[in-house]
């Protein structure tokens, strides 16, 4: 439709010139016109940012759906039979299982450590020796619950590269790393499960407040940042009444078998003092950590316009949001005991008292309705879609689409992906892919066949991005300066040159199905796999690179006919500057 | 920046590939390293604000039982190894420092209390970026300190290994125009080409010097600088020296592998590495607990560095921070939350140790910061500086710490 398209490309003109892209636009190249994307250009984009890259075969496909058909389409997943990936993810039982199944199949090899042990290993991460020293996952093996891990990040690689709902597994990752939870802390490992399977993917394309919602009262979360334990000081009064709250020694080797660290009447914390307040009964109180967290990292960000007061104050508004204990599935529960029910003041908001759990629920709303959360959020959508330092303009448009639809992930998604902001030549393989986004779209460019184990695990723990392992709170960063550094980059080119020569056991690529034959000049053989796995766009240094590189034979004789096998120049490929952006 | 550093090695003709002899310039290295010109300095992370109230404890202070009546470490005792080892008197070691306390006594350890930043912050990821910028409430700022010492003092002789962190990504402190390595593992920091070596690796490097792409270009280039360096040097050689025996974990390897780089006398001047685990708000613990096993390795693992490095410890000094410390009061769960000052270290040949230097605020309610916290004392630019100056000798501290007045006659004095 002509008529649309010269109103495109006018757009984007008059666009370019009235948006100031900031300065940290990455501009890789100064001298690039203003002119707008190819239709291919901008299906490659699509399928690289609203997914984990084209498969051979994918941008012919999309070409012929159109990207309009194609992005509307992926809005909708549930429309989208995945029948495949399932099938590929049916033996890995735990997916499935409840956290109570978990638990009890499953059980920590920890009755035998002293505590000691136990929470050095917990600190060091080690999360009952299924770390190593380093802090790579282990390999998996019988009914370890480091077993657990290793099949959600074994699913999540998979979907990844199977999926044909890619959308849907995009905001999965995001919104797993924007609510990040470490998996290894102490009970995590049994909870986290049900948080990536019932918290995080149901929501990942709904509305924000439920999505955060479900965070809050999710047991992984609580634990995570310590809310469980959280309570009203006041509430340490009420000894008799708690004491029948205190569960029994179980499988777990602890009090309401959740790793028997750090419970309000945990015995096994005495730390020796000799203070007799001690022995007569715990000192409860409030715990900051995940209120903090709540406003810092998950709504308002850092500069959102909270107070210290405010922490403290939605604390309190979150006294008593626990965990059930595993007989009861390790589920949330509010705990009135525990709860401060007196008058709260959080972001100028009244609460007044006696108003249980929905004290929280009020916090959560006032929260996800704060104007800070909209600009936060849409940040960091635009963030991860667009660039580094996205256009100022686009993510205004993005929080205004927050507020005016409450937070609606999928209209904010439309918003992105029909900016001209988007398909613009800055945009354009702007971001560096993180590790993660660079093993998935090599299995997919290669149109590899995968079991996504370990060894694809342990690549990209290598190069910095241990799946359901990061520590902090606040996620593994969205920026290229974050992945870009020399150690993780050497890590990138060998995982680039081992998957090509089929070096990773469990995965195994077929060089002959992306190209007719392998029996050509290796110069056509350069074209050839350049157009596969980079759609022909490589700098006219790196074609030349390829074309001209060459293999010293024994007699010191360099023959410019032999050139580099097909695994080689696919791995170089592979470990290229253009194909570390997506 | 990095085309400057390479042509000028280049052009030296120091591309090590293919050559059998060791280059002039790697042999003056060598000398000047054997001749013990080459200060280094190891900063250590401790990431998680660090409670430097239980690591190093006023035990004199009524205060402190008063207000930590679970975590609190008990009095120095003789005779009872649950107790805190006492300093001077005044304030005492945790007891899972026991390994450090000789080095206390020989005069090669010493403290600072009180010390922190200025800036308000309770959130890790700001804390660790301005004291990792060394710009506290400065958000804008790119690169790292320890990158602007790098640039503000050039190094004839300056080689690849100038600065490593052995981290999977490069940390704050160390980002900047000046090159710096990370990597995780010395032995992962090579090309696994399996066959056709020199090929591959000249394709990847073209591809990558070539790069129109700055920021992977630069960073392509300085790892296959580096990895041609490491082959020759082979650090993974040194075996610790006898009797040492660092610990098994993230940390202890890292220091096993610092010390390792060091040995190979590749021009290594500054390493940064990482201890994690230091956020405890819930169960704290006192004399055992997550403090203390965190503590067991920091202690363990510096001592094995010292006794490692032997002599050549003359030139090395390695200084710990965190990004703030913990609340005074214990919380509802035995443990604590973000506070503000804290303590930290500083061990080598070169310093005035067996002193707890710093200014010590006192615990009154009146004393505390916003009526939680230790208050600051000491700003941590002014230890930074401190070291910077008298250790790495570099006059530059405007341009290391800008926006802030060091003041000589202020500093701590843990150097002579």
């Amino acid at each position: 439709m002509p008529h649309i398209k010269s109103a495109w490309v006018i757009g984007t003109l008059i666009l370019s010139q009235v948006l100031c892209f900031p300065a940290g636009f990455q501009s890789r190249e100064k001298d690039k016109p203003a002119a707008s994307l190819t239709e291919d250009q901008r299906i490659v984009h699509v399928l690289n940012r609203a997914g984990f890259g084209p498969r051979p075969g994918d941008v012919e496909r999309v070409r012929r759906l159109g990207v309009e058909k194609y992005i509307a389409s992926q809005l909708q997943p549930w429309m989208i039979d995945d029948a495949a990936v399932e099938s590929r993810l049916s033996g890995l039982k735990t997916l499935t299982m409840s956290t109570s199944q978990l638990i009890e199949q499953y059980p920590p090899r920890m009755q035998s450590l002293t505590n000691q042990e136990k929470s050095r290993d917990e600190v060091q991460g080690k999360s009952s020796n299924e770390v190593d020293d380093t802090g790579r996952l282990k390999t998996l093996a019988g009914n370890r619950p480091g077993r657990i891990i290793g099949e959600l990040a074994q699913a999540k690689l998979l979907r990844a590269v199977y999926s044909e709902r890619q959308l849907q597994e995009v905001m999965v990752d995001f919104w797993s790393n924007h609510f990040n939870v470490f998996a290894a802390k102490g009970a995590n490992k049994w909870l986290i499960t049900a948080y990536d399977r019932d918290v995080i993917r149901p929501h990942a394309l709904g509305k924000f407040k439920d999505l955060l919602e479900a965070t809050a009262k999710s047991p992984a979360m609580l634990f995570y940042l310590d809310n469980w334990m959280s309570a009203n000081p006041d509430a340490s009064l009420n000894l008799n009444r708690l004491r029948s709250l205190r569960p029994r020694r179980n499988r777990l080797g602890g009090l309401s078998g959740l790793g028997g660290r750090g419970e309000p009447n945990d015995r096994k914390m005495d730390n020796g003092s000799e203070n007799p307040q001690r022995r007569a009964g715990r000192k409860l109180g409030l715990n900051e950590n995940y209120a903090r967290e709540l406003m810092e990292l998950h709504t308002l960000g850092v500069d959102g316009g909270y107070t210290q007061q405010d922490i403290i104050e939605v604390a309190r508004c979150l006294t008593g949001w626990t965990i059930s204990r595993p007989r009861q599935d390790g589920e949330f529960r509010f705990a009135r005991l525990l709860h401060d029910d007196g008058e709260k003041t959080v972001l100028g908001h009244k609460i007044s008292s006696g108003g249980g759990i929905r004290d929280g629920e009020k916090v959560l709303e006032i929260l996800a309705d704060h104007p800070s959360t909209a600009k936060f959020i849409a940040l960091k959508l635009t963030r991860r879609f667009v660039s580094d330092e996205p256009p100022a303009a686009l993510v205004a448009r993005v929080a205004q689409v927050f507020r005016k639809t409450e937070g609606n992930i999928s209209s904010m998604l439309q918003t992105i992906l029909r900016a001209p902001e988007f398909y613009s030549h800055e945009a354009y393989r702007a971001k560096v892919k993180t590790p993660f986004e660079l093993v998935a779209s090599s299995i997919r460019a290669l149109g590899g066949e995968t079991q996504g184990g370990v060894p694809l695990l342990r690549a990209i723990s290598q190069m910095g991005e241990p799946l359901y392992l990061c520590q902090p709170p606040t996620g593994f960063p969205d920026r290229a300066e974050a992945w870009v550094s020399t150690g993780a980059l050497v890590n990138r080119l060998n995982f680039g040159l081992a998957l090509a020569g089929n070096q990773l056991p469990g995965t195994r690529v077929t060089l002959e199905s992306l190209v007719s034959t392998l029996d050509q000049p290796s110069e056509d053989l350069v074209q050839a796999l350049t157009t596969r796995i980079l759609q022909g766009e490589v700098s006219p240094q790196t074609l030349n690179t390829l074309r001209n590189v060459t293999v010293e034979r024994d007699a010191g004789v360099a023959s410019r006919d032999l050139g580099l096998g097909p695994a080689k120049i696919a791995g170089l490929l592979l470990g290229s500057p253009e194909f570390q952006r997506q | 920046m990095n085309i400057t550093r390479r042509v000028f090695l280049k052009s030296s003709g120091l591309s090590l590939l293919g050559f059998s002899a060791v280059p002039p310039f790697l042999q003056r290295l060598t000398l000047s390293n054997t001749a013990g010109n080459k200060k280094i300095l190891v900063t250590v992370f401790q990431r998680g604000a660090a409670d430097g109230l239980n690591v190093v404890a006023p035990f004199a202070e009524n205060l402190y039982y008063r207000l930590r009546p679970s975590i609190a470490i008990p009095q120095p005792s003789a005779g009872n190894r649950e107790s805190l080892i006492d300093l001077d008197g005044f304030f005492g070691f945790h007891p899972a420092l026991g390994s450090l306390k000789t080095l206390f006594d020989q005069q090669h350890l010493a403290v600072v209390h009180a010390v922190g930043s200025p800036d308000s912050t309770r959130s890790h990821f700001d804390a660790q970026d301005f004291m990792e910028t060394a710009t506290p409430g400065v958000k804008s700022t790119t690169d790292g300190w320890l990158n602007r010492h790098l640039q503000s003092r050039k190094d004839p002789g300056e080689t690849a290994f100038r600065a490593v962190a052995m981290t999977a990504n490069l940390p704050r402190a160390l980002r900047g125009q000046a090159p710096a390595l990370a990597m995780s593992r010395l032995n992962d920091f090579e090309l696994k080409t399996g066959g056709q070596n020199s090929a591959v690796k000249a394709a990847f490097e073209s591809m990558y010097e070539q790069s129109v792409d700055s920021v992977l270009g630069g960073t392509g280039s300085d790892a296959f600088e580096a990895i041609r360096f490491l082959k020759k040097a082979n650090p993974g050689q040194y075996q610790a020296a006898r009797g040492v025996q660092y610990p098994r974990s993230p940390f202890g390897n890292s220091l096993k592998q610092v010390a390792q780089i060091i040995k190979a006398n590749v021009g290594l001047e500054v390493a940064f590495v990482e201890s994690n685990g230091w956020d405890h708000h819930v169960a704290e613990g006192g004399v055992q607990g997550q403090l203390a096993s965190r503590l067991s390795d920091l202690a363990l693992g510096l001592s094995a560095f010292h006794r490692d490095m032997e002599a050549r410890m003359d030139e090395i000094v390695v200084l710990t921070m965190s990004e703030f410390g913990r609340t005074v009061r214990e919380n509802g769960n035995r443990g604590t939350d973000h506070g503000h000052a804290t303590s930290l270290f500083v061990l080598g040949g070169p310093i005035r140790g067996g002193k707890v230097y710093g200014q010590w605020p006192g615990l009154e309610a009146e004393q505390l910061f916003e009526g939680r916290d230790l208050a600051l004392t000491t700003d941590f630019r002014s230890v930074f500086a401190e070291v910077i100056l008298k250790h790495l000798g570099n006059r530059n501290l405007d341009k290391v710490f800008p926006n802030y007045e060091v003041k000589p006659d202020q500093f701590s004095n843990v150097f002579s």
